[in-house]
């Protein structure tokens, strides 16, 4: 059955758009801010990353409009993602990365 | 759009399909550099060439750009020819700044010692930054392609699924600079 | 009018099913090289210190044996099936997008030629480091000749071909179904097209990148395979088998999917657990991504990995082990009609057993790291990419030539074809087994006496040529059928699928009106199939259109990968114009699929 096209056309409005960019920008704001303050530098790896896959599921979700269109293509994008990732994981364990001792 | 059997157009699902396969691309590369950081024998060392000044004004062009590109997308969607061209052209414009900071960079690493030859960080920096600046240019190529067809006047409503999967390849090339600035840069 | 006779027609062609007669015959030429290249090698090693080629020939030969069977002959023979039969079988008139499966096969043929060329230089300097081309053998240090560009260059060529299929029939599965055909109606062989389909587009990136890794080492002096440089040449074993393993999905799938439909369209009885059969075929796609480093037990992963990957590389043999009994199940109390399809159907369970179950005995690392590197991996490859994926084409061959080409391939050959082959194939393999336990490694030019093999080897030798016979027995049934050949009409097997309900071959638009499906089983189904949905438009719908430019872009690749071969920069550029050229003439050029 062919689904009804109206939610692919819930667009967004430029405020949206613009209210995103600005929450990108600060966001990248802070991960600059927290390479540079060392206070942070204990947390610094799991505080970037969690930052910048904040970024990346904001573009994704808004710009991309993956969070209006059909969940399908989520799964599309979502299973390579998820794939892709743990491909990476797997790879830095194998080398050695998550080792206790070097 | 013509009947389907999922109700999703053709060529955006094959888009899509094609975005999760480049994850695939970029993740073998990225995993490359990971694996890699920190066994160069030799220097310069990420700590000794990263500029994160300016490379957070390229994260900043990259991410300015994609708002663009929205609006651009927006645009066509409302049949706005001429702020479809703005948009369009700024989207490329901030694109090509970019590049063109990818150059900088690259030439200045160059200059300070760093090569493809040099150690690991070099090949594995320059193979995956490449990798990512031969589809910004891709996608340059691309928005200027439909900023020429928007001048001349054949950018119209029908036309909007192009200029959405053009939008789709630019994000995603956008996302993928945003994961790199972070492992890459941020992460050292 | 788009023409449909002469050169033209074809070289412009846009039509799945010329594009599936296309790849048959280019795959099965190269199916016909690799097997000389086999011939060869068997016939050197047939007796111990033979002299038939040299030591270099010989590595070239293994090479492009391995390299030619895996990407030249195996997948586009499957891709053969997946463009004539998944838009038949689902009902649509063609697949998603024409002209990129067009270009796909335009970039195979001429990512096959490049590689081949190797062999016509002075010298061949064919590939020669193995067709997984192990780091750091295949550094410019070690293999300074071209052999390794023209293997690295070859494969990213046809890496594009694959990947463009992929992406064309993920769509044209999910989208270009027939009303009423819903996903659980699937036939089988459309269903493991999707699954492989997927498997390609996220495995053929990783293999890219390995090879564009191997590429800027050779060409630019990066490190990355080079230890000296800190390097590690175990890198370029992970990203290959990533991409490897999954690539064996990517070679049985589509031979499980075709077996999948003869047995029951010969034991007139539905397949048995058509969803178990589904899911596990699906199953074993997610599961071939988390088994690669099975190939690399001998290389000192350490006691974790080891074990990881030896649990999950055993819980896979679950699925596919499932797959078998629903097979024998269809057959068990179904009205059998022993035809040539069926043999090699029942052929390949057998045979595709007896492999998987080597398969099992290499999933252990302690067994493994006795069998590794030794012809019994030999035995188990080719009892599942021979006993199993080529025993499985032919059954494919067998069933759907009638409706490619209006004829019925001659059964008598058919089954002195299958008995020859059959025999052959277990006299080349079965000694393999004991070859290998008894210490002969692999690609090794010649062993000596004192190793005893030698006998066995002289048996698996005859073998490998008996194959050869039945080849040429085939070739003949099929030089016989084009003019001898009983013509077959719409559906001369009494088979239960959409392909069957159209003439042979058929029309260039397939389905003069798309049927409503209601069953699984169209033709079988009571309920099904009726006569003419109401709205339909009648009359004949317009053929699709042909274009020059998927033949275009598709030569912009070679020429690029000429210019590091000739170390010419101006190539390159002549290339990538040639490919932008086609790419943007093909983007505005008005098309109607």
């Amino acid at each position: 059955m062919p689904e009804s096209h109206a939610g692919e056309h819930a667009h967004p409005t430029a405020g949206v758009y613009l209210r995103v960019a600005a929450v990108l920008v600060i966001l990248t704001v802070i991960e600059v801010g927290v390479f540079y303050v060392p206070a942070f530098h204990p947390v610094l790896v799991p505080t970037l990353l969690f930052l910048s896959a904040l970024k990346f599921t904001l573009v994704v979700m808004f710009y991309m409009h993956l969070k209006m269109d059909s969940r399908f293509f989520t799964f599309l994008f979502g299973g390579p993602l998820l794939l892709a990732l743990v491909m990476t994981m797997g790879l830095m364990f194998l080398f050695g990365a998550f080792a206790l001792k070097k | 759009m013509e009947r389907t059997s999922l109700g999703l157009d053709n060529r955006k699902m094959a888009f899509w399909a094609f975005i999760g396969s480049e994850c695939l691309l970029f993740a073998s590369l990225i995993s490359t550099y990971l694996i890699y950081k920190g066994r160069s024998v030799v220097g310069p060392y990420p700590h000794d060439i990263l500029n994160i000044p300016f490379t957070s004004i390229s994260t900043f062009d990259l991410l300015m750009s994609s708002l663009m590109m929205v609006l651009a997308l927006a645009a066509v969607q409302r049949g706005d020819l001429r702020w479809a061209k703005v948009w369009l052209f700024l989207t490329a414009l901030l694109g090509t700044f970019f590049l063109a900071g990818q150059v900088y960079e690259f030439t200045s690493f160059v200059h300070e010692g760093l090569t493809l030859q040099r150690n690991l960080f070099g090949a594995t920096f320059f193979v995956l930054t490449g990798t990512h600046g031969a589809h910004v240019t891709v996608g340059v190529m691309w928005l200027l392609t439909l900023w020429w067809r928007a001048l001349r006047g054949k950018l119209g409503t029908g036309n909007a699924l192009t200029v959405e999967i053009c939008g789709l390849y630019w994000h995603f090339v956008d996302v993928v600079w945003i994961v790199i600035f972070t492992v890459v840069y941020l992460i050292q | 009018m788009t023409a449909t006779k002469g050169l033209r027609s074809w070289l412009t062609t846009t039509d799945h099913k010329r594009i599936g007669l296309l790849y048959f015959w280019t795959a099965f030429a190269f199916f016909l090289i690799g097997g000389v290249e086999a011939l060869i090698i068997r016939a050197q090693l047939a007796r111990p210190g033979n002299t038939v080629v040299s030591a270099e020939t010989f590595n070239q030969l293994f090479t492009m044996h391995g390299t030619t069977m895996v990407f030249l002959a195996l997948m586009p023979l499957s891709a053969a099936f997946f463009n004539y039969i998944v838009p038949l079988q689902i009902g649509a008139r063609d697949v998603a997008f024409p002209r990129l499966n067009a270009f796909s096969y335009w970039v195979f043929l001429l990512g096959g030629l490049f590689l081949n060329a190797s062999w016509l230089l002075p010298n061949h300097p064919a590939p020669d480091a193995g067709w997984f081309g192990y780091a750091n053998l295949t550094s410019r240090e070690f293999s300074p000749g071209p052999n390794i560009d023209f293997w690295l260059l070859g494969l990213q060529i046809l890496g594009v071909a694959s990947l463009a299929a992929g992406f064309n029939f993920i769509v044209t599965i999910l989208n270009l179904r027939a009303p009423g055909m819903k996903m659980m109606r699937l036939p089988v062989f459309s269903w493991m097209t999707l699954v492989t389909s997927f498997l390609i587009i996220t495995a053929f990136p990783v293999i890219t990148v390995a090879l564009v890794l191997l590429m800027f080492d050779r060409f630019f002096g990066t490190h990355f395979y080079l230890p000296s440089a800190g390097g590690d040449p175990v890198l370029w074993q992970h990203l290959f088998w990533i991409f490897g393993h999954p690539e064996v999905y990517i070679l049985i799938l589509p031979a499980m999917g075709i077996i999948s439909e003869v047995l029951p369209t010969f034991a007139r009885k539905p397949l048995f657990g058509y969803t178990v059969v589904v899911y596990s075929g699906v199953l074993i796609g997610f599961m071939g991504w988390g088994v690669w480093s099975h190939h690399m037990f001998s290389v000192g992963l350490g006691p974790i990995a080891d074990s990881v990957f030896s649990a999950t590389t055993m819980l896979i043999a679950v699925p596919t082990g499932v797959k078998i009994f629903n097979w024998l199940a269809t057959l068990w109390g179904g009205q059998i009609r022993a035809t040539s399809a069926l043999h090699f159907a029942v052929g390949f369970i057998a045979l595709f057993t007896i492999g998987g179950l080597s398969g099992v005995m290499h999933a252990s690392p302690p067994a493994d790291l006795q069998q590794t590197d030794t012809y019994f991996v030999v035995a188990h490859i080719h009892y599942v990419l021979f006993g199993g994926t080529v025993f499985g084409l032919f059954a494919g061959m067998y069933y759907w030539w009638p409706k490619m080409t209006g004829r019925l391939l001659g059964e008598g050959l058919g089954k002195l074809h299958f008995w020859l082959m059959f025999v052959g194939m277990n006299l080349a393999f079965f000694p393999m087994h004991f070859i290998g336990l008894l210490g002969m490694p692999r690609r090794i030019y010649t062993y000596a006496p004192e190793l005893g093999v030698a006998k066995l080897n002289l048996v698996s030798t005859v073998g490998a040529f008996l194959i050869g016979v039945s080849i040429t027995v085939f070739l003949v049934n099929v030089w016989r059928t084009r003019t001898r050949g009983k013509v077959a009409g719409n559906d001369p097997w009494g088979g239960a699928t959409l392909e069957w309900t159209i003439p042979s071959p058929p029309p260039p638009h397939n389905f003069d009106v798309i049927p409503t499906v209601a069953s699984r089983l169209p033709r079988w189904s009571m309920t099904q199939l009726k006569a003419i949905p109401e709205g339909a438009e009648l009359g004949t719908p317009h053929a699709p259109a042909g274009s020059w430019w998927p033949l275009v872009a598709a030569a912009g690749l070679p020429v690029l990968a000429l210019a590091p071969l000739t170390h010419t920069l101006w190539v390159a550029f002549l290339g990538a114009a040639i490919l932008i050229v086609g790419i943007y003439r093909w983007a505005f050029e008005p098309f109607e699929a």
